[in-house]
C-alpha cells in the first residue's frame, strides 16, 4: 500500500493568500472565503512509521509547517476539497526531488517502479457548490496532464481524507516490430502517409505527414532491398523528411528560384556579406549548426538561435513554454563542442487576453481550446520556471497582440550562448564524431513524449496511458547536465560530437552525427526508459526532453561516465558510430531498421513550389482628426501593444551571471527597452547586444515592406542604445500561415527577398533561422460555427552583436530638466498598418518603407554623436510613432516634456504625425551645453530640435497634447495593472 | 594571509561563477565544488577558509528553496560543516544559498549551537519571483562582512524570500544584533513592509541574517550581481550627472565592499 504524507501551513501562506485571490475572480468568487493549501507526496514503495516520520520532517519547513503521515491532515473547517495531480506519465519534478531526499536520509534504493507522486489539495471555505468546485479546479488543473478529484467536506469526513491515488502507468502491451506492407494500392499508401500505419486493432497510430510521392519513393527504395520497411525505418524516415526537419517549403525550387528561397535569399545574403567584409568577417558558424556564431573576441565566441513552440504552446501553455525555453538552451549546448547559454529571450504573440469567447477544437462545442488569458499567463509563468531555474538571464522580450493569434499563438524564444574558441587547443566549432566513437545519450530518460504531436483524446489519457503530445520540461535535469557538460567534460576533451535532442528524438541527433562519420548502430535495448512497454519505434523517435547525444572516444568512455555519475546525470552508451555508410538500429538482437544514410537524409522527393502575389487595396479611414489628441494618446498608452508588460520583466532573473548592464526596464519610470546590453565575459568591457523588430499587422499590405521594416527595427534598436551595427547579426523567424496557398508563398517570397535586400545593405548577416509554416487553426467558435484562423505573417528579425565598450551605451530616459529633445530622422504620411489605425479600426495602404542607404548614413552619424559622449537618451522610434516614443521617454525619467511638432511638418495630419511608423528614425536628448557639438556632428541627416525637458512632471505638446507623466503613466500601466 | 574560498555547486546552484569571481576580484583565491565532491571526500572543507552557498534554483526549489541540498549536506557531510563554522571560519550564502544556510541551521546558531531551523524563508508576498533593484542598510556592528558599509544598492531575484520567524527568535535576533541588513528607501528610512521597497514581505524588513558570531552572513539580495558599476540599474543617470559636475564615476559595484571585508577578515 503507498504511503501518502501531507504537508500543511502552520503559519499565514502567502500562496494560498494569491490562490484565493484567483478563485475569487471566478463569477461566484465572492462566496469564498478562505482557502488553504496542501502539498501531498504519495509515496509508492514500502516503508516504516519511524522512517515516514523522518521522510515528512525532511520534507517540511519546522518553522512554517506541519506535516502528517497516512492520515489526513489537521485542516480548518472547509467545504470542498480539490486536489490536483498528475496523470500517468507525466514528468513529476518535486516528486523526483522527494524520492531523492527519501533515498539520501535513508540510504535505500527505490527500485524500478517505485517513486513519488506529488499532488495539491486546495481546501476551499464557502457556500460553492459542487460544480463551482470542479470550475474552481478546471481553472487551475490542465486536462491534458492532470486530474482532478473533488470532495466535499462531508465526503472527505466520511473517507478519511482524499484517499490515494498512485498515478503509474500500466502498459500491458508487449514490445515488438512489425513490417509494413507497401505493396499495397496507391489509396492505402495515402492512407498510410496521411493517418500513419494500421495497428492490428485498425486503427492508425498517427501521421507520418509523408505524401503519395514520399510514400512511392520508399517503396521504390525498399523494392531495391528486396523487403518491406519495419515500422522503425517508416516513422524513422518520416521524421527525417518532415517539414519541421528539412524545411521542404524553405528549401524546394519557388517559381524561377530554382535553389529555393532558403539557399538564394537568406544563404546568399550572408555569403555575400561575408564575402564583401573580407577580414572583417565576424561569422564563425552560420546556418549549420545548432546555433549560429560570431566573434565575440580574441578569445570568445557567442551564439544565437530563437525557436518557436506554438502548437504545444496552445494546448499546455507552461510546458509547452518551458520545453521551449529549455529546448533552445541545448541549441547554445549544441553548438560546436558545447555553448555554455548566457542569455534567454522571449517573444510572445498572443490574441486579446480580455476576450472570453470560446474556440472549440470540435464539433458541438467539444474539445474547448484554452482561452488567450489561460495561454497567456500559462507561458510567462513557463518561461519563468525554464529560465530562472536554468540561473540564465533574460532581459530581453516583447509581446504582441492581435486577435488572429487566438487559435494558435506564436512562442519565441531564443538564447545566447558563448564558448571559447579553441577548445583543446582545437577550433571550438568544429566536430566530428568518429568511427568507433561510443554513442552516448545524456540527461534524461525516454517515455512517449511527443510522439506524434498532438493526436490523442483525453479520454484515453484517463485510463492509465502516458500523455504523449506535452511534457513538462524539468529545468534542473538539464542544468545539471549542462553544467557537467559545457563546465566540465567539454574542455576536458571527453567527447568529438555533441548535438541536441530536439525533433524526431534520436532518429534525427544520432543520425544527424552518423553523417559526419558516415554511419551508425544503435541498440535500442540499452536506452533508459522512463517506464516499460516502449515500442521500439516510439523509443527512436520520442521527444523527451532534457537529453544531448554524445559521440565519445572509447578511451574517455569511463572518464566521461564517471564524471556524469558524480554530478546526478544520466549517460548510457547506446550504440556506435562507424563507416558503414548505413543508419542501423537493432532491438532484442535483431535488426529494425537498416537504411542507406544517403537515403534517409537526401532520397526526400524536390517539389515544386508556385506563387501568386496578390495587393489588397484597402479603404483609407474616413475619420477625421480628433480634436483631442490627449485622449488619443492616453488610449494609445494602453494598447496592448504600446503598454508596459512590467510584470514580465519582474519575474524574469535579468542579473544572474553577474553580466548585466542595460536591462529590461529602463529609468527611474521602468519602462520596458527594446534592446539588451549583456557582458557575459566578466573580465571583459565588451557586450553582447539583442534586440527584435516585427510588425506583423504590415503583412496585411505589403510583406516586403513588413519585413524590411522588422529588419531595420532590429537594427536600429540595437543602434538606439549606442551599439554600432558593424558586428551585428540577424536571425530570421518566420511563422507563416496556410504555407499550401500560393498566395502565402507569394507573401513568403516577397518577405524572405526584402530580407535578402536589406541585410545585403545593411551588412548585417543572417546567421541561423527557423521556420514554422503552418499557424492556423481550424474549428469551431462559440456558437458552433466553423471557423479557420490564420496568424498574420509573422516574421520575428532578431538582432545579436558585439559591442566594443558597454559604457558608451545608452537609456531611453529623459534625464536632466531643460535638455533639448531632438527627432532624427524623417517622417512621412505612413500610418498604414500602424498600431494607431488598428486603434481606429483600419489598415489602410501607405505602410512605412524603409530607405536602407539613408538609415546607415542617419545610424553611422548618430553613433559618431554616441562616441562623442552627445547623447544623453535615445529611443527609437518604432510601434506607436512619435508621441507614444516621447511619452515612454518621458515616464521613464520621470520628468516632463514641451514639445512643439510643427517644425517637422506643416501639412500632415497632426494625428499621423504623432502615431505613424515611419522607420529610421530616432529621438534623443542633448544637454543644452552640446546643442551646437551635436547639431554639427548630426550634419547631413534630419534632424528637427522638437522640444525641452521639463523639471516638473507636465507633458504638453502643443496645441495637441496636455497632460502629465502621472496620468501617462497610469494609461502606460493600466492594462496589465492586475497581471 | 589569502584566504580561499570553496564555492558550492551542483543540482541547480547557478551563480558559482560570478562568486568565484568576486571572491578572486577581492582577492581571495576560489574553488568551485560540486556538492558530490564534497561527500564523496575528493575535496575536504578544512582546506577552505570561507564557505560560499551561491544563488540558485538547488534541486528546483522542489519541496521548498534549499531545503533538498540542505538535506543533502546534513545528510552527508555535516560535521565537517560545524567544525568548519567552529573552526572561526566564515560563510556566507546568498539567496539560495541564504535559504539553504537557514534550512541547515547556520542561521541563528543561538548558543553557538549550529542545526536547529529556526528561521524560514516564506513566499513572497506575491507569491511569485521578484527581480528588482533595491536598498539595503546594513545594521550589525558585529557582522565582520559589512565593515564600513552602509546602504547598498542590489538587485533581488528570488521567490521565497520572506524572512519569518517566532517572536522569541527575532526579539533574540535583534537584540543580538544578529540583523545585518534591513530594506529601506533610498534616503535609508525603513520600508516598513511597504512593497517593492520591501520586495518580499519579510518580517521587519529583514533582507540578511547572521549568526551569533558575525561571521556567518545569510543574505537574500545579490551583493555579487552588483560587483561592476555598470550593472546598477541606474549607472546611465550617474554617469552623466558625474559629466556634468565633473564627479569620478566610481571603480568598482557597491557589492564588491562585503567581499573585500572577508578578504581583508583574515590579514
Amino acid at each position: 500500500m503507498p504511503h501518502r504524507i501531507e504537508v500543511g501551513s502552520r503559519v499565514p501562506d502567502t500562496r494560498a493568500g494569491v490562490r484565493k485571490r484567483k478563485f475569487q475572480e471566478f463569477p461566484f468568487g465572492k462566496k469564498i472565503r478562505d482557502v488553504f493549501l496542501v502539498d501531498v507526496y504519495t509515496i509508492d514503495k514500502k516503508f516504516r512509521a519511524k522512517d515516514l516520520k523522518k521522510i515528512g520532517s525532511a520534507l517540511s519547513n519546522p518553522v512554517t509547517e506541519k506535516f502528517s503521515v497516512d492520515a489526513p491532515i489537521k485542516m480548518p473547517a472547509f467545504d470542498f476539497a480539490i486536489e490536483i495531480g498528475f496523470l500517468p506519465g507525466v514528468t513529476d519534478n518535486i516528486g523526483h526531488t522527494a524520492k531523492e531526499i527519501a533515498q539520501d536520509l535513508l540510504k535505500v534504493e527505490f527500485k524500478e517502479g517505485e517513486t513519488v507522486y506529488t499532488s495539491q489539495v486546495s481546501f476551499v471555505k464557502g457556500k460553492i457548490t459542487e460544480m463551482q468546485a470542479w470550475e474552481l479546479g478546471e481553472g487551475l488543473a490542465n486536462p491534458l496532464i492532470q486530474r482532478i478529484y473533488v470532495k466535499s467536506f462531508l465526503e472527505y469526513k466520511k473517507n478519511n481524507g482524499m484517499g490515494t491515488i498512485v498515478p503509474k502507468v500500466k502498459l500491458v502491451h508487449t514490445p515488438s516490430v512489425s513490417e509494413v506492407n507497401l505493396n499495397v494500392s496507391e489509396d492505402e499508401l495515402v492512407k498510410i502517409g496521411k493517418a500513419g500505419i494500421a495497428n492490428k486493432d485498425g486503427s492508425r497510430r498517427g501521421p507520418l505527414a509523408l505524401d503519395l510521392e514520399s510514400m512511392k519513393v520508399i517503396k521504390k527504395y525498399f523494392e531495391g532491398l528486396g523487403r518491406n520497411p519495419t515500422d522503425v525505418e517508416m516513422e524513422s524516415l518520416a521524421q527525417t523528411w518532415s517539414e519541421h526537419c528539412k524545411h521542404t517549403i524553405f528549401a524546394n525550387s519557388m517559381d524561377e528560384i530554382g535553389e529555393g528561397i532558403y539557399k538564394y535569399y537568406i544563404k546568399r545574403a550572408t555569403a555575400e556579406i561575408r564575402k564583401k567584409k573580407g577580414k572583417k568577417d565576424f561569422c564563425v558558424s552560420v546556418f549549420k549548426d545548432n546555433s549560429g556564431g560570431i566573434i565575440f573576441d580574441d578569445d570568445w565566441i557567442i551564439t544565437d538561435k530563437a525557436e518557436t513552440h506554438n502548437s504545444p504552446s496552445a494546448l499546455d501553455p507552461f510546458g509547452g513554454a518551458i520545453t521551449g525555453i529549455v529546448g533552445v538552451n541545448r541549441d547554445a549546448m549544441g553548438f560546436g563542442k558545447g555553448s555554455k547559454p548566457v542569455i534567454n529571450l522571449y517573444g510572445y504573440c498572443f490574441a486579446d487576453p480580455a476576450d472570453k469567447s470560446p474556440l472549440y477544437k470540435g464539433e458541438n462545442k467539444s474539445q474547448k481550446m484554452l482561452s488567450p488569458k489561460r495561454i497567456l499567463e500559462g507561458v510567462v509563468a513557463g518561461v519563468n520556471s525554464g529560465g530562472n531555474c536554468s540561473g540564465i538571464p533574460t532581459p530581453q522580450g516583447w509581446v504582441y497582440f492581435d486577435k488572429r493569434y487566438k487559435g494558435k499563438p506564436l512562442i519565441f524564444v531564443g538564447t545566447v550562448g558563448l564558448i571559447p574558441r579553441k577548445v583543446c587547443g582545437k577550433p571550438s566549432w568544429e566536430k566530428s564524431a568518429k568511427p568507433g566513437d561510443v554513442i552516448v545519450m545524456v540527461g534524461g530518460r525516454v517515455g512517449k513524449d511527443g510522439i506524434h504531436g498532438a493526436t490523442f483524446s483525453s479520454e484515453a489519457m484517463d485510463s492509465g496511458s502516458p500523455s504523449t503530445a506535452v511534457q513538462i520540461g524539468d529545468p534542473i535535469t538539464q542544468k545539471k547536465m549542462s553544467d557537467a557538460i559545457v563546465k566540465e567534460a567539454r574542455d576536458l576533451g571527453l567527447y568529438n560530437s555533441i548535438t541536441d535532442n530536439g525533433a524526431g528524438g534520436l532518429s534525427c541527433s544520432v543520425a544527424e552525427m552518423a553523417r559526419e562519420c558516415g554511419g551508425c548502430l544503435v541498440d535500442l535495448d540499452k536506452i533508459p526508459l522512463k517506464y516499460p512497454g516502449l515500442d521500439p519505434w516510439e523509443i527512436w523517435i520520442s521527444e523527451s526532453q532534457e537529453r544531448m547525444t554524445l559521440s565519445v572516444p572509447k578511451k574517455s568512455l569511463k572518464k566521461f561516465i564517471d564524471l556524469m555519475d558524480r554530478r546526478g546525470v544520466e549517460a548510457v552508451a547506446i550504440g556506435e558510430f562507424n563507416d558503414s555508410g548505413k543508419c542501423t538500429v537493432v532491438y532484442n538482437g535483431a535488426k529494425v531498421m537498416d537504411i542507406d544514410l544517403g537515403f534517409l537524409h537526401d532520397g526526400v522527393p524536390k517539389k515544386h513550389l508556385s506563387t501568386k502575389y496578390l495587393k489588397i487595396k484597402y479603404d483609407e479611414p474616413n475619420v477625421d482628426c480628433p480634436k483631442d489628441l490627449t485622449k488619443t494618446l492616453h488610449d494609445m498608452m494602453s494598447r496592448l501593444n504600446v503598454c508596459s508588460f512590467d510584470f514580465i520583466s519582474y519575474q524574469y532573473d535579468y542579473v544572474v551571471q553577474g553580466s548585466a548592464v542595460i536591462g529590461p526596464l529602463q529609468g527611474k519610470g521602468k519602462v520596458n527597452g527594446k534592446a539588451s546590453v549583456m557582458a557575459p565575459v566578466l573580465s571583459s568591457h565588451k557586450g553582447v547586444v539583442i534586440s527584435q523588430g516585427l510588425y506583423p499587422r504590415y503583412s496585411d499590405i505589403d510583406t516586403y515592406h513588413m519585413a524590411a521594416a522588422a529588419i531595420d527595427t532590429a537594427i536600429r534598436n540595437a543602434v538606439s542604445v549606442g551599439v554600432n551595427f558593424d558586428k551585428l547579426a540577424l536571425m530570421d523567424n518566420f511563422c507563416w500561415c496556410s504555407s499550401d496557398d500560393e498566395r502565402r508563398l507569394g507573401q513568403l517570397k516577397q518577405a524572405a527577398k526584402a530580407c535578402f535586400d536589406y541585410s545585403t545593405k545593411f551588412g548585417t548577416p543572417f546567421i541561423s533561422g527557423k521556420d514554422s509554416m503552418f499557424n492556423d487553426f481550424k474549428g469551431y467558435d462559440e456558437d458552433g460555427n466553423k471557423v479557420k484562423i490564420s496568424v498574420p505573417p509573422t516574421l520575428l528579425i532578431s538582432s545579436f552583436g558585439v559591442t566594443d565598450d558597454y559604457r558608451k551605451s545608452i537609456t531611453l530616459d529623459v534625464k536632466f530638466p531643460g535638455d533639448l529633445v531632438y527627432l532624427i530622422g524623417d517622417t512621412y504620411d505612413e500610418t498604414g498598418g500602424s498600431e494607431y489605425f488598428n486603434y481606429l479600426g483600419h489598415i489602410g495602404n501607405k505602410v512605412p518603407h524603409v530607405d536602407a542607404d539613408k538609415a546607415i548614413k542617419t545610424y553611422k552619424t548618430f553613433l559618431s554623436a554616441v562616441r562623442g559622449g552627445l547623447i544623453v537618451g535615445s529611443e527609437s522610434v518604432s510601434i506607436g510613432g512619435l508621441g507614444v516614443s516621447l511619452a515612454r521617454m518621458s515616464i521613464a525619467g520621470q520628468l516632463g516634456l514641451d514639445v512643439d511638432l510643427s517644425g517637422i511638418s506643416s501639412e500632415m495630419r497632426p494625428d499621423f504625425l504623432m502615431f505613424g511608423e515611419s522607420q529610421s528614425r530616432l529621438l534623443v536628448t542633448v544637454n543644452p551645453k552640446n546643442k551646437s557639438a551635436f547639431e554639427k556632428a548630426m550634419e547631413g541627416v534630419t534632424i528637427h530640435l522638437i522640444g525641452r525637458v521639463r523639471k516638473d512632471d507636465k507633458f504638453d505638446i502643443k496645441g495637441l497634447v496636455k497632460t502629465n507623466i502621472e496620468t501617462l503613466n497610469k494609461f502606460y500601466r493600466s492594462t496589465f495593472k492586475n497581471y | 594571509m589569502k584566504p580561499k574560498v570553496i564555492v558550492m555547486a551542483g543540482y541547480g546552484i547557478n551563480s558559482e561563477e560570478e562568486t568565484k569571481f568576486v571572491f578572486e576580484k577581492a582577492g581571495a583565491t576560489a574553488e568551485i565544488v560540486h556538492i558530490n565532491d564534497l561527500i564523496g571526500g575528493l575535496k575536504k572543507l578544512k582546506q577552505y577558509q570561507i564557505l560560499a552557498f551561491p544563488g540558485g534554483f538547488a534541486h528546483g526549489d522542489d519541496t521548498g528553496s534549499g531545503n533538498a541540498y540542505a538535506n543533502k549536506m546534513r545528510n552527508n557531510v555535516w560535521e565537517q560543516v560545524r567544525k568548519f563554522i567552529n573552526d572561526g571560519n566564515l560563510a556566507i550564502g546568498i539567496c539560495n544559498g541564504c535559504q539553504i544556510m537557514a534550512n541547515l541551521g547556520l542561521i541563528p546558531g543561538f548558543d553557538g549551537i549550529y542545526g536547529d531551523r529556526l528561521i524560514a524563508l516564506r513566499h513572497n508576498a506575491s507569491a511569485r519571483l521578484e527581480c528588482r533593484w533595491v536598498n539595503i542598510k546594513a545594521t550589525s556592528e558585529k557582522c565582520v562582512w559589512t565593515r564600513d558599509i552602509d546602504i547598498m544598492r542590489c538587485p533581488i531575484a528570488h521567490g521565497e524570500g520572506n524572512f519569518y520567524m517566532e517572536k522569541k527568535v527575532l526579539d533574540r535576533l535583534n537584540k543580538q544584533d544578529q540583523v545585518v541588513f534591513r530594506y529601506v528607501h533610498e534616503d535609508g528610512s525603513r520600508a516598513k513592509g511597504e512593497f517593492p521597497c520591501n520586495p518580499n514581505g519579510a518580517i521587519e524588513d529583514i533582507a540578511a541574517v547572521s549568526d551569533e558570531t558575525g561571521r556567518v552572513l545569510a543574505i537574500m539580495p545579490h551583493p555579487e550581481r552588483n560587483w561592476n558599476f555598470y550593472n546598477q540599474d541606474n549607472w546611465t543617470l550617474l554617469r552623466e550627472k558625474a559629466a556634468r559636475t565633473g564627479g569620478k564615476l566610481p571603480a568598482e559595484g557597491q557589492g564588491m565592499k562585503l567581499f573585500r571585508n572577508a578578504v581583508r577578515y583574515f590579514k
